[in-house]
């Protein structure tokens, strides 16, 4: 009997531990800042400036996520999170969202039990040789040695797609992209294989860029974006409709330069009207403030904005907006609608 | 007058527990070990219990599926279709590689290092002082990290040896290249081998067995089996007529030509590395990411051991050395005959501390992408399958017995070199 009353005691604290993760939101709320991981240092996508401050693509979604829970963008603490330990920093709780250029698979969302909240960036594995290389496809790389950062489904792809070509190579692990980047100028790879904007971004370092070409192979569909646990489905909401609302913003011509003006009253477009929070009440529904969307969008403006800053053509890096354009101008970024 | 005789009889209480100090200690000790116990199993509770509740119960079963990915250093083969415990299994090989290797060149720098520390000549003892201090001073990754941006910053990479105006060539008569992505060392092949025996048909745990390095084991054990019949019978001739019979022609002969005869048989010859395509082909690759763990872990550990060497040496007294020298003994040899055997009994012990800290400090591999058991087992089956208990829980299991297997053997030649009292 009295076994069981202790045993039972230990259940209870055990489920008590258990369910503390349930409430996020009240988290973060308490502690005045949300926990994002972040990748270690990926320039245009996350990157600390020269004053130390982050800033890039998937930075720009932690700071709108705080600017609709907190009502302040730079209340965020950055967890830099390699490909090995992202998932076991989300799943402890160190983190509470996940914004790390991660590709969207069944496993990880069924088997890890993370919920994927949208695709912030369609993307696709590539690789990067060195121009004086002198191949033109992928299918020419046999018995090259191929530098890959280890953890990532780039490892899985890398392996199918030189298998299925019936070709060898010589796989290097590496933790980070900075190892990656030494190793490949180097020599001691010939090849860098990772995300195609990866290696955009990375190319874009170099001090000759010029000398290095990405090969036409895109091998697979790496679907990227911000992600949380499973189990508490009122933070993923908020997580998912602060990317829509990005996304939305952009159909609807909200930027950051327009949406105080906008939101100062009700205007013409209904959808605007719900989104700002001048019409119906979808930011209570969230548990937020009804203008919660205005302070996201003026934050780092609205998802077009925020792409051709950090990594747009405009930018070192200089991505096209291809299947990332609004799919409005014949690209996939497409938000359900704001009623 | 009365006597007692008897103490009188007293019956066991309850509070005897507390109050008699015959009972009292046993009572604390049975306290602690339940307050103990339910702390454990409060933990362990704790744990499945959140476990469950975020769906993800203990389960072994993903060593059965196919890992997907590939490894570069595989001493068994294997291909990205086989299993994850097979990509545990070559993990848990190149571990074992490199660790022998580190503790095998670890005890000859620290032992040379630990002697001539103690050299008479000023300069050596110095420099080695330097060194010891150097590396057992600086963390192990560090030096890990070093080694191999030393290789691959400061060697050139394959493709400097292409062309008509290569920058690089092959060393030792071209039969060695040392490249920024390892270094190619000829193979033994044979054009008449007998093959393999494969064992343990297609299951995860199978491995080959060359029939042609068993031939040459067996002829060779042959070998040492006649030359020691030999020597006994030298032996028993000395004993008997005080003449000993030459036998180094017959030891010499015996080493030399069964095994020769043997090769020759199976077509032995060098298979040399080739550049072609990307790489060097042919021969055997010992990766950068090998030789820079490896350099690192014997360079830092062999501090400490000439540190132990050094200690063991000054631990016999001083009196034993003029004894062997009043023999009339060289330097040398009193090191080799009378000091060494008996430091050895001091050595031992801390030296197996640090064989077991070489082999645990492998698990640095992943710093410079050496694919050991962290790597593949803690490393990407961990995030491809995201058991990250079960995964670390074995790989813990794996580590706990490489190091008691490493404390068995040691402590089996401690017993057998530590002195004898009758």
């Amino acid at each position: 009997m009295k076994k069981s009353v202790i045993l039972g005691a230990l259940t209870v604290a055990g489920l008590a531990a258990g369910a503390a993760n349930a409430a996020t939101v009240d988290d973060i709320t308490a502690r005045g800042k949300l926990n994002c991981g972040v990748s270690t240092g990926l320039v245009g996508f996350a990157a600390p400036d020269a004053a130390g401050i982050w800033d890039g693509f998937d930075v720009a979604v932690c700071r709108a996520v705080a600017a609709a829970v907190l009502g302040d963008p730079m209340a965020v603490e950055f967890v830099p999170t390699t490909g090995k330990t992202r998932f076991t920093a989300l799943a402890s709780g160190e983190v509470d969202m996940l914004a790390r250029n991660t590709t969207w698979t069944f496993s990880r969302d069924v088997d890890l039990k993370f919920t994927f909240i949208g695709v912030n960036y369609y993307d696709g594995q590539g690789f990067m040789v060195p121009k004086d290389l002198g191949i033109s496809s992928a299918t020419e790389l046999d018995g090259a040695t191929v530098c890959i950062q280890t953890g990532t489904t780039t490892e899985l792809n890398l392996a199918d797609f030189f298998r299925s070509n019936n070709i060898s190579y010589e796989p290097v692990p590496i933790e980070t992209n900075a190892e990656a980047q030494q190793q490949y100028l180097a020599g001691a790879c010939d090849v860098y294989t990772t995300d195609a904007s990866g290696l955009a971004a990375t190319r874009a370092t170099f001090e000759a860029p010029g000398d290095h070409v990405l090969l036409p192979e895109i091998i697979s569909k790496e679907p990227l974006g911000p992600l949380v646990r499973h189990g508490d489905d009122a933070w993923g909401d908020i997580v998912r409709w602060t990317l829509n609302a990005l996304i939305t913003a952009e159909e609807l011509g909200v930027t950051s330069a327009n949406v105080a003006e906008m939101a100062s009253a009700a205007g013409n477009n209904p959808e605007i009207n719900r989104l700002l929070g001048t019409e119906g009440n979808l930011g209570e529904m969230l548990g937020l403030n009804s203008d919660w969307a205005v302070g996201v969008i003026s934050t780092s403006g609205n998802y077009g904005e925020i792409f051709e800053k950090n990594i747009g053509e405009a930018t070192p890096i200089g991505l096209a907006r291809g299947l990332n354009a609004q799919w409005t101008d014949g690209g996939l970024i497409y938000s359900p609608p704001f009623r | 007058m009365t006597t007692l005789t008897d103490a009188p009889k007293v019956t066991f209480r309850l509070s005897m527990l507390i109050y008699d100090t015959r009972y009292r200690s046993m009572t604390i000790q049975v306290v602690a070990l339940m307050g103990f116990m339910l702390l454990a199993a409060w933990l362990i509770n704790n744990t499945l219990t959140n476990l469950a509740t975020l769906g993800k119960p203990i389960d072994f079963g993903f060593f059965t599926d196919p890992a997907g990915y590939d490894i570069n250093q595989r001493l068994l083969d294997y291909n990205s279709r086989d299993t994850h415990l097979r990509a545990s299994l070559l993990g848990l090989l190149n571990t074992l590689v490199v660790a022998v290797l580190g503790c095998i060149t670890a005890t000859i720098i620290g032992v040379l290092v630990g002697v001539l520390r103690l050299s008479n000549n000023w300069l050596i003892a110095r420099i080695m002082t330097v060194y010891v201090e150097m590396f057992r001073n600086v963390p192990v990754l560090l030096w890990i990290v070093l080694a191999m941006a030393i290789m691959i910053e400061s060697l050139p990479a394959p493709k400097a040896f292409r062309g008509d105006n290569a920058t690089a060539s092959m060393d030792l008569f071209d039969s060695v290249a040392v490249t920024n992505r390892g270094v190619y060392l000829p193979e033994a092949l044979f054009s008449r081998g007998l093959g393999n025996v494969h064992v343990f048909g297609d299951s995860s745990l199978r491995f080959d067995v060359s029939r042609d390095l068993m031939a040459i084991l067996i002829v060779l054990g042959a070998s040492i089996f006649a030359i020691r019949w030999n020597n006994r019978r030298a032996h028993e001739i000395q004993d008997a007529t005080g003449e000993r019979p030459t036998t180094w022609h017959f030891t010499f002969g015996l080493l030399v030509v069964p095994t020769g005869v043997l090769l020759a048989l199976l077509g032995f010859h060098f298979g040399y590395p080739e550049l072609g395509g990307y790489n060097f082909k042919g021969g055997t690759h010992l990766r950068n990411s090998l030789i820079a763990l490896w350099l690192a872990l014997s360079l830092y550990t062999a501090a400490f051991i000439a540190e132990i060497v050094r200690g063991g040496i000054l631990a016999i007294s001083q009196g034993q050395s003029e004894a062997a020298g009043a023999l009339g003994l060289r330097q040398n040899r009193i090191m080799g005959l009378v000091v060494l055997p008996q430091a050895l009994r001091v050595i031992i012990p801390p030296l197996i501390s640090n064989y077991l800290n070489l082999t645990k400090n492998s698990s640095l591999a992943i710093a410079v992408g050496y694919m050991d058991i962290t790597g593949t087992l803690g490393g990407i089956t961990m995030n491809q399958t995201g058991r990250e208990l079960e995964c670390i829980l074995l790989l813990m299991l794996v580590y706990l017995t490489i190091s008691l297997s490493i404390s068995g053997v040691m402590n089996w030649y401690n017993n057998k070199v530590k002195l004898v009292e009758r």
